[in-house]
């Protein structure tokens, strides 16, 4: 069984006022996403990750197609018992403090007295708020509010969660933290499936990811299958470098750039040759800074297959009405 | 599912207990019962029956304020904020989130009344212990009227009326139009069985029944108004009471059915 399943999901919204037209923000997008792994929703702003989280936790219902989460309909109680969710730029009530807002909805899930006071204790210690947790949320920063949002979508100790761009508006400790939460969730048996457009976060967390342009989806499997992870080049920088010896350099290297005042980043191509060159560079006065593998990105591949995408925008997005 | 109501109700109110505005209404509310007992004392022998009018209508007014005030942001607020979303995922389905919503606010403006009400009888108690003499002049109603709970109980349950109308609004749209529509449909409230009897100044029979359409689908608030009656000692029956109550909460339902099936269809963007 899939943690996740979509098939030809399909979400239009009416635009305009007088006239509305579909707009269609998602376009038949089939998934599936396994148990037990971290999955990473990928694509640039617009591109219908929140849709789709929202068609998959049922804030927003579908035009056409299929969804099945954890087997089930998400509408189902047993699926909103057994799923956690993080909105993008959570926001809280002002009234409460954090410590109240996950005692109000752990009480939602039926836990009550010494449970709840303990599970709502260790989501706060957790996250990093457990000296904050009596402060009115109005007080948080944003920061803070992303980190009681996570503590909110862990309160029913979930098989899945859904957590849409949960590094947003934290600071590196910050995003560290979460980093290490989301790794602790998948070694405790959970599902996490994030959006993000933040790449490096997907490239240290995720298992698979899908990646998504204009509503469509671009492509989706592992990171191994999308990323070819072998070595397509050297990068050398190189301190105490003549000017003229840069220039010399000729077709050996691919590009060289000048960094400051006798400082150059030298890219060439994998059969270049860098220890030569390094060794060539170093007896004409030249000092060796660091001298590095260049391997694609997922970063590279996301802008190859945005700016593909977006030359060629699918006809009729806003579609004419009939 | 009891359970789930319960809690939205109970944030619900404590949400208004935590608000500075819902102090700042019923401060005035009881400052205005309290003033009455001055401006009693400018009138003579009429006194008894100032402080219950004004009494009874600086409750009306400022239950008025606090039930659309806060109806109209209940569900609204929520959305806008997007604070619903952490709601609607967990085990709490939409219809249980609107009807705890109502129930909160319900609650909420019950505790109010008891405050008016404790508030008007305080000061009139307060007169009778500095006018031992009223008690046996007071000829039309006794200073102390237990009638006058039938008044606040009759207003408590229109106010729940129009918080359900406010509550309707307030699923689909903001809070200024919801606001706009709440009193606009308590004053034509009012004046309601006018349109029941609208064939007898109109000629055309269109017109007639779109009067008595409208007659049926507004609510018919001037039955609620009972304080007149209260004030000058006329009898209001328990069954005038029950029936009206009765009415109330049909209509409050209804409108409570309607913000569910609204709701229930709504796509959060």
């Amino acid at each position: 069984m899939h943690a996740i399943e979509t098939e030809r999901l399909t979400k239009d919204y009416a635009v305009g006022f007088w006239r509305p037209r579909p707009y269609r923000a998602l376009d038949s997008l089939s998934l599936q996403v396994g148990t037990n792994e971290v999955f990473g929703f990928l694509g640039p702003n617009g591109a219908g990750k929140t849709t789709t989280l929202k068609l998959l936790t049922e804030l927003i219902y579908p035009t056409s197609g299929s969804i099945s989460v954890l087997g089930k309909p998400p509408s189902h109680p047993d699926v909103r018992r057994r799923v956690g969710y993080l909105p993008e730029a959570p926001y809280f009530y002002d009234y409460l403090s954090a410590e109240e807002l996950l005692t109000y909805f752990a009480g939602l899930f039926g836990l009550r007295g010494e449970a709840r006071r303990k599970r709502v204790a260790g989501l706060l210690d957790k996250v990093g708020l457990g000296g904050e947790r009596r402060l009115p949320l109005r007080k948080y920063s944003k920061g803070m509010l992303q980190r009681v949002g996570l503590a909110q979508a862990l309160v029913n100790e979930p098989e899945l969660v859904f957590l849409d761009e949960p590094m947003s508006g934290l600071d590196p400790l910050g995003r560290r933290d979460v980093r290490a939460l989301i790794l602790e969730l998948r070694d405790r048996g959970c599902t996490v499936f994030f959006s993000s457009h933040i790449l490096s976060d997907a490239e240290a967390l995720c298992s698979r990811v899908a990646i998504v342009v204009g509503g469509q989806l671009v492509t989706s499997g592992r990171l191994s299958d999308i990323l070819a992870f072998e070595v397509t080049g050297w990068e050398l920088v190189m301190s105490d470098l003549a000017p003229d010896v840069a220039a010399s350099l000729g077709a050996r290297a691919r590009k060289v750039v000048r960094i400051s005042d006798g400082r150059y980043a030298i890219e060439v191509a994998p059969d270049g040759e860098p220890d030569r060159l390094v060794g060539e560079l170093r007896s004409a006065g030249g000092r060796l800074v660091s001298l590095n593998p260049v391997r694609a990105t997922l970063e590279d591949y996301f802008v190859q297959q945005v700016t593909a995408r977006q030359a060629t925008p699918p006809p009729g997005r806003v579609m004419s009405e009939g | 599912m009891g359970r789930v109501i319960g809690l939205v109700a109970y944030h619900v109110f404590k949400e208004s207990v935590r608000d500075k505005v819902l102090y700042n209404l019923v401060f005035f509310a009881v400052l205005m019962i309290g003033a009455s007992y001055l401006i009693g004392q400018l009138t003579a022998g009429q006194d008894v029956k100032i402080i219950k009018d004004l009494g009874l209508a600086a409750s009306s007014v400022f239950g008025l304020f606090i039930a659309v005030f806060i109806g109209v942001g209940l569900v609204w607020k929520e959305v806008d904020r997007r604070s619903v979303y952490n709601l609607l995922v967990k085990p709490l389905r939409r219809h249980e989130f609107i009807i705890g919503k109502f129930a909160g606010l319900a609650l909420t403006l019950f505790v109010n009344i008891a405050m008016m009400a404790v508030a008007l009888y305080a000061v009139l108690g307060f007169m009778l212990w500095m006018q031992p003499g009223l008690a046996s002049s007071a000829v039309e109603a006794p200073v102390l009227d237990e009638q006058l709970l039938k008044a606040f109980a009759l207003l408590y349950v229109q106010l729940l009326v129009v918080t359900s109308v406010a509550l309707f609004f307030s699923t689909f749209s903001g809070p200024m139009l919801s606001a706009a529509f709440t009193f606009g449909l308590y004053i034509v409230g009012h004046f309601n069985a006018d349109l029941a009897h609208f064939e007898n100044v109109v000629e055309s029979q269109a017109a007639a029944w779109l009067g008595k359409a409208l007659y049926y689908l507004l609510p018919n608030l001037a039955p609620f108004d009972v304080k007149a009656a209260v004030v000058h000692g006329q009898p209001v029956t328990a069954v005038y009471v029950a029936l009206t109550a009765g009415y109330g909460l049909l209509y409050a339902s209804v409108m409570v059915t309607l913000a569910v099936l609204v709701f229930s269809r709504r796509d959060f963007k």
